[in-house]
Formats: C-alpha cells, sequence, structure tokens
C-alpha cells in the first residue's frame, strides 16, 4: 500500500474504498442510517435522545451538526461513531450494517473506519504526541517502524514536527487538538467525527483548527462536526439542523467560508 | 496472534508508564505481595533445610542399621500397654543373639541414661550417656577427633572408659585436651580414651551423638540403674541395604528362639528401622509443609485483595482512558490484557522485593538453622507473584475491559 501520503485522494487504499461502495450498489453513500432512535432509560422513565432520524451521508461530504444542548448531537455522533448502536432502527455503513454488532466487531470498525476528535481532546496524559498518534495503529496490528512513520507524518501533516516528543501538559489547547486530529486522521480512515472541536479553544485557535479541518476535507475526506457556533457550522458544505431527537433542517450552505489555507505548521 | 504481541507490549508499557507515575502507590501495593513471597521464599528454604537436616541425621544412625526393641517406634497397631508388659531384652538375649546370628556385620547392646558430666568446675547437663560394647563401633558411621572408641577388652571387663561427642568435649574442655582426662559421670571417674568428630546433625537433638557419651554397658547397670529395670537394645549392622531384610528375617527367627516362643506366641519384641523414622520424618514434615502452605498462602490471599483492591481503583480512575483507547479501538481483550500485565507487574515487582527480602532475611536464618535460597527459590517468587498478580487483576480488568465506551468517555 502507498504509505508516502496517507491523507491524499489518490492515495490507493481510498480508491479501493470507492470502488468496494460503487461495486456494492445504489449509492455511494458511506452512512445510511434509517429512522434510528436512541432511548435511555434513566429509572422509570425513558430518555428520547433521537427519536426518528434517517440520514445519507456520502463520501467526501462535509458536515455541521447544530442543534440546542440535550437536542441529541452527542448521542447521534456516537452512534455514527460505532461508540453506540441505536434502541431502534438500522445504521448501515459504508455498506455493512453495524446496528447489531458486538463490542468487538464495533471496535475493529472504529479503529479502521473512524477517527474521532473530540471537545476535550482526550488524549492520553502520560504519553507523548507521537505515542497519543500511534495509539490506534498499535491497535491496528501495524508493525513497530511503519507505525512510528506514520505517526510522525501524521504530526507533521498537522504542524507539529517540532513537538512529537511533547506531553499534552506541555502542549497548548490548539497544539492538543492538532495530536488529536492527527490521532484521528493516521489510521487514514472513511470518516472524521469531531464534537465540538472547537469548543474549548479560543476563537482564534478555533479557526486554525477550522483550516485544518478544510485541509483535510480538501484532501477527500469526509468531515462531520458538531458545533454551537453559526460561523463554524459555515465552513461546512450542509448544515443539520436537530432538536427534541428530530431531524429539523438539513440545508446545503451557500456561500460557505472557506478558511485561508494556514492549517500545517502554522500554530 | 501479532496483535495480541502488540497489544501486551502496549499493555506492559502503559503498565510501566501507570506505575512510574503511581510509585508510591506501587510499592504500597506491593507489600501484601513482598509479605507473601518473602514468607513463600523463607518458608520454602526452611522447610527444605529442616528436611536435609532430618535426612541428614537419619544417615547418620547408619542407613543399614535394625534395630531390636522391646519398644516398637511409632507403633500404631500394638496397644501400648502389650509393648509395656513384654519382658526386657536383656544382655543374656544379646550373648544369644550374638551367637547365633550370622548374618550381620556387627551387634551392640545398648542402654542409655540421662547424666551430669563434670571436669572440675565445668559441667554439661542431660547428656544422653549410652552404655555399650567395643562392638558398637561397628554398628555406626562415627569417626574420631582424638582416640578411639574402647576396645574388647576395657568393655567385657567394664572398665570406667568414656567416649566423648565432640560438643559434649568441647563443652567440657574448650581446648581441646581431653583425652586421658578423667570426667565425673554421677561422681563416678571415667576416663576419656576417645573424642568423636562433629557429626553435625543438629537435628536430632539429644540423640545426635555429638550431645552423647559412650561408656561400657555394664557401667550403666552398676552406677545409674538396675539391669532388671532396663530393656536393652541391640543395634544391628547388615552388610548391605539390600541385606536389611535378610538380616530381619533371621532376627526374628533367632530372637524367637532365645525368647522361647511357641509358634501361637506373637512376637514379644520388635526390629525397628531407620525406614520408620524417615517416614515418620516425612509425615512431620508433611504437616509443617502444610501449616507453612496455609500461612503463606494466607499472607499471599491478603496481598492478592490489596492488588485487587488497588487495581479496581486504578481503573475507577483511568475510566476516561479506558473511553478513550475504546473509542480509537481497543478491543475487550486489549483493555483486558492491559490491566492484567499492569497487575502482574505490580505483583512482580513486589516478588522481587520479597526475594530480596527473604535472601536477607534467610541470611539472619542461617545463623540458627542452616538454610540456602537456591535458583528454585527464585523461579518461585516470580511464577508465584505473576500468577497472583494475574488472579488478582482479572476482576477488574475484566470491569474495565467491558465498560461502555461512552459512559467511560463522558466519566469526569
Ligand atoms: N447515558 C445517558 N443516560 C440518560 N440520558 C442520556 C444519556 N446520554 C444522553 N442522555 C440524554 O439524551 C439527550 C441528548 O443528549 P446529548 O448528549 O446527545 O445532547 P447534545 O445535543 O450533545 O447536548 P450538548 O450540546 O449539551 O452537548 C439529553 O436529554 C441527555 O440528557
Ligand atoms: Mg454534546
Amino acid at each position: 500500500m502507498d504509505q508516502k501520503y496517507p491523507f491524499s485522494q489518490s492515495e490507493a487504499g481510498r480508491h479501493q474504498d470507492l470502488n468496494k461502495l460503487t461495486n456494492n450498489g445504489k449509492t455511494m453513500n458511506i452512512i445510511n442510517i434509517e429512522h434510528i432512535a436512541k432511548i435511555y432509560q434513566v429509572g422509570s422513565e425513558e430518555v428520547h435522545a433521537l427519536r426518528d432520524v434517517s440520514l445519507q451521508i456520502n463520501k467526501n461530504e462535509y458536515v455541521a451538526i447544530m442543534g440546542p444542548s440535550g437536542s441529541g448531537k452527542s448521542t447521534l455522533m456516537n452512534i455514527l461513531g460505532c461508540l453506540d448502536t441505536p434502541t431502534h432502527g438500522i445504521y448501515d455503513f459504508t455498506g455493512v450494517n453495524v446496528s447489531q454488532m458486538n463490542d468487538n466487531e464495533l471496535a475493529k470498525i472504529r479503529n479502521k473506519e473512524i477517527g474521532f476528535v473530540f471537545q476535550t481532546f482526550n488524549l492520553l496524559a502520560r504519553s507523548d504526541a507521537l505515542h497519543n498518534v500511534e495509539l490506534p495503529l498499535i491497535y491496528a496490528g501495524v508493525p513497530g517502524s511503519e507505525r512510528k512513520d506514520r505517526a510522525r507524518e501524521a504530526l507533521e501533516h498537522v504542524g507539529l514536527a517540532d513537538r512529537i516528543h511533547h506531553k499534552p501538559n506541555e502542549l497548548s489547547g490548539g497544539q492538543r487538538q492538532r495530536v488529536a486530529i492527527a490521532r484521528a486522521l493516521v489510521t487514514r480512515p472513511s470518516i472524521i467525527l469531531a464534537d465540538e472541536p472547537t469548543g474549548n479553544l479560543d476563537t482564534k485557535t478555533g479557526e486554525d483548527i477550522m483550516a485544518l479541518f478544510n485541509d483535510i476535507f480538501e484532501l477527500g475526506n469526509t468531515i462531520i462536526l458538531v458545533t454551537h457556533e453559526e460561523y463554524i457550522a459555515e465552513h461546512a458544505k450542509r448544515i443539520l439542523r436537530i432538536r427534541d431527537g428530530l431531524i429539523e433542517k438539513d440545508e446545503t450552505v451557500a456561500n460557505r467560508y472557506i478558511p485561508k489555507k494556514n492549517g500545517a505548521s502554522k500554530i | 496472534m501479532k496483535n495480541f504481541l502488540f497489544e501486551l507490549r502496549e499493555g506492559l508499557s502503559i503498565s510501566f508508564r501507570a506505575i512510574r507515575a503511581n510509585k508510591i502507590r506501587a510499592v504500597l501495593t506491593t507489600l501484601g505481595i513482598v509479605i507473601g513471597v518473602t514468607s513463600v521464599v523463607l518458608m520454602s528454604t526452611a522447610i527444605k533445610g529442616i528436611d536435609s537436616a532430618f535426612q541428614k541425621g537419619v544417615a547418620s544412625m547408619g542407613s543399614d542399621n535394625l534395630y531390636i526393641d522391646k519398644w516398637e517406634w511409632f507403633n500404631n497397631d500394638i496397644p501400648w500397654w502389650e509393648l509395656r508388659n513384654r519382658r526386657n531384652l536383656t544382655m543374656e538375649d544379646y550373648t544369644k543373639y550374638k551367637e547365633l546370628a550370622k548374618l550381620p556385620v556387627a551387634s551392640a547392646p545398648t542402654v542409655w541414661s540421662t547424666q551430669t558430666i563434670k571436669y572440675k568446675e565445668r559441667t554439661v547437663e542431660f547428656i544422653l550417656v549410652q552404655g555399650t560394647n567395643s562392638d558398637y563401633i561397628n554398628t555406626t558411621n562415627l569417626n574420631f577427633d582424638a582416640g578411639r572408641f574402647f576396645n574388647e577388652l576395657e568393655s567385657s571387663g567394664g572398665r570406667q572408659v568414656v567416649v566423648l561427642g565432640s560438643e559434649v568435649a568441647k563443652k567440657l574442655f574448650p581446648r581441646g585436651d581431653a583425652l586421658n582426662q578423667e570426667v565425673k559421670i554421677k561422681g563416678h571417674k571415667f576416663k576419656v580414651v576417645g573424642v568423636l568428630a562433629e557429626q553435625g546433625s543438629w537435628v536430632m537433638g539429644n540423640f545426635n551423638p555429638d550431645n552423647q557419651a559412650f561408656i561400657p554397658i555394664q557401667n550403666v547397670f552398676k552406677f545409674f540403674q538396675n539391669q532388671s529395670f532396663r530393656s536393652v537394645t541391640f543395634n544391628v549392622r547388615a552388610p548391605n541395604s539390600q541385606m536389611v531384610n535378610e538380616v530381619k528375617e533371621e532376627a526374628i527367627g533367632i530372637m524367637r528362639r532365645v525368647r522361647g516362643l511357641r509358634y501361637d506366641q506373637a512376637n514379644d519384641f520388635s526390629i525397628n528401622q531407620q525406614e520408620a523414622l524417615l517416614n515418620q520424618i516425612d509425615k512431620t514434615i508433611g504437616v509443617i509443609q502444610i501449616a507453612g502452605l496455609f500461612i503463606t498462602g494466607l499472607s499471599l490471599f491478603v496481598g492478592a485483595i490489596g492488588i485487587m483492591n488497588i487495581m479496581f481503583v486504578s481503573v475507577k480512575e483511568r475510566t476516561r482512558e479506558i473511553g478513550i483507547r475504546k473509542a480509537i479501538g481497543a478491543k475487550r481483550r486489549t483493555i483486558l490484557t492491559q490491566f492484567i500485565s499492569e497487575s502482574a507487574i505490580i505483583c512482580l515487582l513486589g516478588g522481587m522485593i520479597g526475594l530480596i527480602l527473604a535472601i536477607i532475611l534467610s541470611l539472619v536464618i542461617n545463623q540458627f538453622l542452616p538454610t540456602s535460597i537456591q535458583i528454585d527459590a527464585f523461579v518461585l517468587a516470580v511464577v508465584i507473584s505473576i500468577l497472583t498478580g494475574v488472579i488478582s487483576g482479572f476482576a477488574p480488568a475484566y470491569s474495565a475491559a467491558k465498560l461502555d465506551p461512552v459512559e467511560a468517555l463522558r466519566y469526569e
């Protein structure tokens, strides 16, 4: 496999994914969910975090999910990211029905197909940047030297070439989020899921991170992000508005905001 | 498999990092294991020490010996009053036996009496004084530091001569000049004709020749107790261990004749063998071993509970970390491996500390009881501590492995 530049469109593996998707049927959908509901049982009460959500997301889309607090955004992201399974409905991910999969099968999909970026970064505090980025590759069984090369490459890509041996507490918030993004990218996943990635960052740093996401998007990746900020959402091509566990609106951004190319190597 | 090795490596390196981050806690946690492993190692070496000392002690009695006695050693079958009611074995019996027995290398009569021995102002008390004859030396493996055993003439003449065990001689004659001196046993003068070399079978206590003295048998009857109150034991030595049974058969036949038993009368004597002693020792050591195992098992168990407790705390504290790992693709097995190896490493650490402690302690104990820590103690410590770690780490690791990633990521 071509390892030279893991994030480029021309990368062989990605073409294979594309082929797989086109061959196996009707759509190029990476994500296809139908009538999904998520119900939490809290004591004797049922909390309907998601009521009836259907949604398709294609390859190389850039989707922002918005909605008031408690509307079910994170719940939806967790299901999309195979961290959780829906109570009802079907989730078809890259042509595979994952709604009924067990823990280990889901873990494998998360490892290979999904890159997470969290609001609170969620890096391992005791490990340096390189090891944090290596971690998904360790779980994927990639041998040591290749693993290190790829992790280093991912860190270079997010502009942290000179910080690879820093621990999270030796990095700024923006840098931590970059490490997290590098970790999300390093396995060349099918989608990147970001739940309020700029929520813990100031406006300027948030903007830098968004520029980085834009780079990644332009390289052919599929990105779904949750945000509370309208101006962040407008970086995406499509905005899903959620309220009370239902999709209220699904709109295309007419005039998408394209940040200046500053992502790599500028923090 | 390859993945598993990666995960194991990762698990180990995580463990080292986690332990390093919590050094004091790790060390405190290992305390239980330290104590457990220390006691296991010490106990096992002590038992081995005792065992080999017993073996050595028994071997010093001579492995081809039989003891014709009124009493049965370690008797389980014959009621004790029957033994008590047996006629004493007498010197006449011995003389007849000696005459008729063709197979033994040597046989000697023995009676013993506990006495105080004095030389000038020095005194040793509670010494087992054996009365015997000159043949005795040929039924043993004893050798001499100085002098010789009393000879036929001295023995049949009932001369007042004595052979001292090495400890007795050392206490009475610190300068080692015992030979030809006169000691007093119960006020009667005895001339020292020989001093035994040290036998070193300390574990036999008073039965250790080092703590004994030997005099011609008539002197015992004459000075210490009446012959009619005392049963004589015949020490009989077979030419080799294969012959022991033949010598025994012969002895039974001869003794029945000597004692005038009819065909329907049971033996009124016993032929004892070291084997019986060995069996008894094995039994005793078995009991010690079980007791030791129980005690050390208990301390290990306490240690294991400590580890389990701290591992549960560790899992709780690192819930978020577990969530992160799961989110990026760690399987249940991965998490399980990680925490079990952490617990195993903590225990191994404890095991190593315990081993070092045991080595130091055994050097101290060595002053009283000859022990030596061998390579198998090392293996024992490693195996036991890893095993404890794996077992006690399993439940916490399992609880970590089955955490729900979403819940874990939300954990504050
Ligand atoms: N584990 C859970 N148990 C019970 N209820 C839950 C659980 N997780 C989420 N919920 C409920 O589901 C609803 C949706 O929660 P979710 O976290 O998806 O909201 P959100 O849109 O991400 O909100 P925010 O913008 O504040 O992050 C909420 O009412 C929440 O209380
Ligand atoms: Mg949320």
